[in-house]
């Protein structure tokens, strides 16, 4: 049997690599258009609140659990070693370095990037794409580009806020929960955590992951099959594709800036 | 797109607390250990810093006066920090300086215990009295070198 | 500018199955032509190749002078804007609103001043029989509704080409009519070259000046007239099948639309 597995991984990666083109075609034409005018700025407007003001919630409650969480963990811990002083640099740094930014990336995929794919597969069953394109408006244009930018936008508003609520959520459970003192976690998270060292770096990181999840998600809904099958192939390939690149991306920029 | 002005309300709110966290996340959370003046530029030479890092707090008797500036290999091999201090600040020439560890496990710092003499500190002056950094590993070798010897 | 639209030659497969085999006809400028066959016959893929949507394995394809199938797709925006679609589910944008959806090409590719654009957006509605669905949603329109306003979009830059994939399938006859008297109307009034698919035998004989048959992946062409005296078998097994038994009506008899001279 190994021939017709053989011919079927080189016509999988031939397909693949003609879909590595295609990709990087279509990222090209969202770049190009999110650069030139028209700007666009009311779609732009209504994406972000697509994308961000709707994930609040979600974002916002799984910040303030997760870092009750590590409150919790972390007081464990550092107990043993007599170090509940440090709590607070625990809480923030992992919170700061990997956790905000992974864990809202994979929330707002699964919110929103799934929600993105789904719109615009729907477009295209229902050949509203094509309708664009008869008007002489390009569908990336119009309709991809301002979903793209709205993810690159609010990730890392969603990434700090995220943060922001899991740092009380630590400070709940170690402060008023368990008796650490209030100024010690404050000052251990503060003094632990550096602009340039930290800070930036979970920036740069939701930047980008943003950047990756507007795309990916744009792409399946854009290159779906116009049939119900296809929103719903478009939706779930999103999640999946959309995580696996944000943990992936997340292990080499750990790896290249030492963050 | 409906022209929504709840929305864009909505939107701008949104994007206003984003930056509002990124904010706190980036000044007050990650800022400057130090936020007061700078400007009084001291040196002081030590045989060990041990993990003392660029922008470490400088304290006299506990209270925050400036940062470390950079921390340099001088030609007889010690470390010469750069100290950025607040201008304000009258320093007696025998001021000794000491890198200390705030708690266990904390970050180390710069202590400046100040002396008794009259005379000042000039800016780009040398602190004449160093303690170097203790490290723990030398003090537990020490320890079980020195309990090794007493059991001969 | 020959505005006549020609198609040479063309030859496409979808998947596994050939859908043209060497398709040749001509849309005469001004005329109303009405494209008819089996279903998956391939009759919304001709309207599709025709609007750049699509393009065949081999062959030629001129719109307004030009041939298209070698166009990128920023040309093709060009010729464009010399067609106007209307698509079998109207595909409007479902976030925006009737008013918006009509407006958008104006918006888009004109400097009219927003009350200019409302009047020709209110214009347009009007001809197409919706004068009060501006602020409505698509998805608040009955299907007829839904035609009727892509119409208007379809036309509100005033093209002189206008391609409609199945305007009259899924209405009730009353519908039909309206949207009969409303594309003749406006191909008169406006001279614009209309080109339909459709199923629905009576009103295309009514409405046709031209009449293309697709069968087994080549165009049969003639008037109404023509069509219903062919000798083709094919021709024949489908005019019963539409009429699910009744007698064919006799040429002339069902008043068959006269084409300006």
């Amino acid at each position: 049997m190994k021939t017709p597995t053989l011919q079927a991984l080189g016509f999988r990666t031939v397909s693949l690599v003609g879909h590595l083109g295609c990709i990087v075609v279509f990222i090209g034409e969202v770049v190009t258009y999110a650069v030139r005018r028209p700007f666009r700025a009311r779609r732009l407007v209504n994406e972000v609140f697509d994308v961000g003001v709707l994930s609040l919630a979600i974002v916002c409650l799984s910040g303030a659990t997760v870092g009750a969480v590590l409150g919790l963990q972390g007081y464990n811990t550092l107990s043993r070693f007599g170090a509940e002083g440090s709590l607070g640099a625990v809480v923030g740094l992992s919170l700061v370095r990997e956790l905000g930014p992974v864990l809202t990336a994979l929330l707002v995929t699964g919110r929103a990037g799934s929600a993105m794919a789904a719109e615009i597969a729907s477009m295209v069953t229902t050949q509203q794409l094509d309708g664009l394109r008869m008007m002489s408006i390009n569908p990336v244009d119009f309709v991809v580009t301002p979903k793209a930018l709205a993810m690159l936008i609010a990730m890392p508003m969603l990434n700090a806020l995220f943060i922001v609520f899991a740092l009380f959520g630590g400070y709940l459970v170690g402060v008023v929960l368990l008796g650490v003192d209030s100024g010690v976690y404050v000052a251990s998270l503060e003094h632990a955590i550096t602009f340039e060292d930290d800070v930036a770096g979970t920036l740069l990181k939701s930047g980008i992951f943003g950047a990756l999840v507007g795309c990916i998600a744009t792409y399946r809904g854009y290159i779906s099959e116009p049939t119900s099958a296809g929103v719903s192939a478009a939706t779930t390939g999103t999640v999946v594709t959309a995580s696996v690149a944000v943990l992936l991306a997340d292990y080499v920029i750990t790896a290249l800036w030492g963050v | 797109m409906q022209a929504s002005p709840k929305r864009d309300l909505t939107v701008g709110l949104f994007v206003m607390l984003g930056l509002a966290a990124i904010g706190y996340l980036s000044i007050q959370v990650g800022g400057v250990t130090y936020s007061g003046p700078g400007g009084l530029t001291i040196y002081a030479t030590f045989d060990e810093v041990g993990g003392l890092k660029p922008r470490a707090p400088v304290a006299v008797a506990g209270v925050s006066v400036g940062q470390v500036k950079r921390i340099e290999l001088d030609s007889d091999l010690r470390a010469r920090v750069t100290l950025d201090l607040d201008p304000n600040l009258e320093l007696s020439a025998d001021t000794s300086a000491s890198i200390r560890t705030s708690g266990l496990l904390g970050d180390q710092f710069v202590a400046l215990e100040p002396g008794s003499e009259d005379e000042i500190l000039r800016p780009g002056e040398e602190i004449a009295y160093t303690e170097s950094a203790l490290l723990l590993e030398r003090l537990i070798g020490r320890f079980v070198h020195d309990s090794g010897v007493r059991t001969d | 500018m020959d505005e006549r639209i020609c198609v040479e030659d063309i030859f496409l497969s979808l998947g596994d199955r050939k859908v043209f085999r060497g398709f040749s006809c001509c849309f005469g400028r001004g005329q109303i032509s009405i494209v008819m066959g089996g279903s998956g016959a391939g009759k919304s893929t001709l309207l599709r190749l025709l609007a750049g949507l699509q393009r065949p394995d081999r062959g030629s394809i001129r719109v307004a002078g030009e041939e298209i199938t070698r166009l990128s797709e920023r040309e093709l925006f060009r010729v464009r804007d010399h067609i106007g679609m209307l698509f079998q589910g109207g595909a409007l944008l479902d976030s925006m609103t009737v008013y918006e959806n009509v407006a958008l090409p104006l918006r888009e590719h004109t400097r009219l001043a927003e009350p200019d654009i409302a009047a020709e957006v209110g214009r347009r509605l009007a001809a197409v029989g919706l004068p009060d669905t501006e602020p409505l949603y698509p998805r608040q329109l009955s299907g007829g509704m839904l035609r009727r306003a892509a119409l208007a979009r379809a036309i509100v830059t005033d093209p002189e080409i206008v391609l409609c994939d199945e305007p009259f399938s899924g209405l009730d006859p009353v519908n039909v009519r309206r949207i009969e008297h409303l594309l003749t109307d406006l191909s008169r009034k406006l001279g614009l070259t209309l080109i339909l698919t459709s199923h629905h035998l009576p009103s295309s004989l009514r409405m046709a000046d031209h009449i293309v048959f697709m069968v087994d992946g080549q165009a049969l062409c003639g008037s109404p007239a023509e069509l219903l005296a062919s000798d083709d078998k094919r021709v024949s097994e489908f005019l019963e099948a539409e009429h699910n038994g009744h007698p064919r009506p006799a040429p002339g008899a069902t008043g068959v639309w006269q084409a300006p001279s």
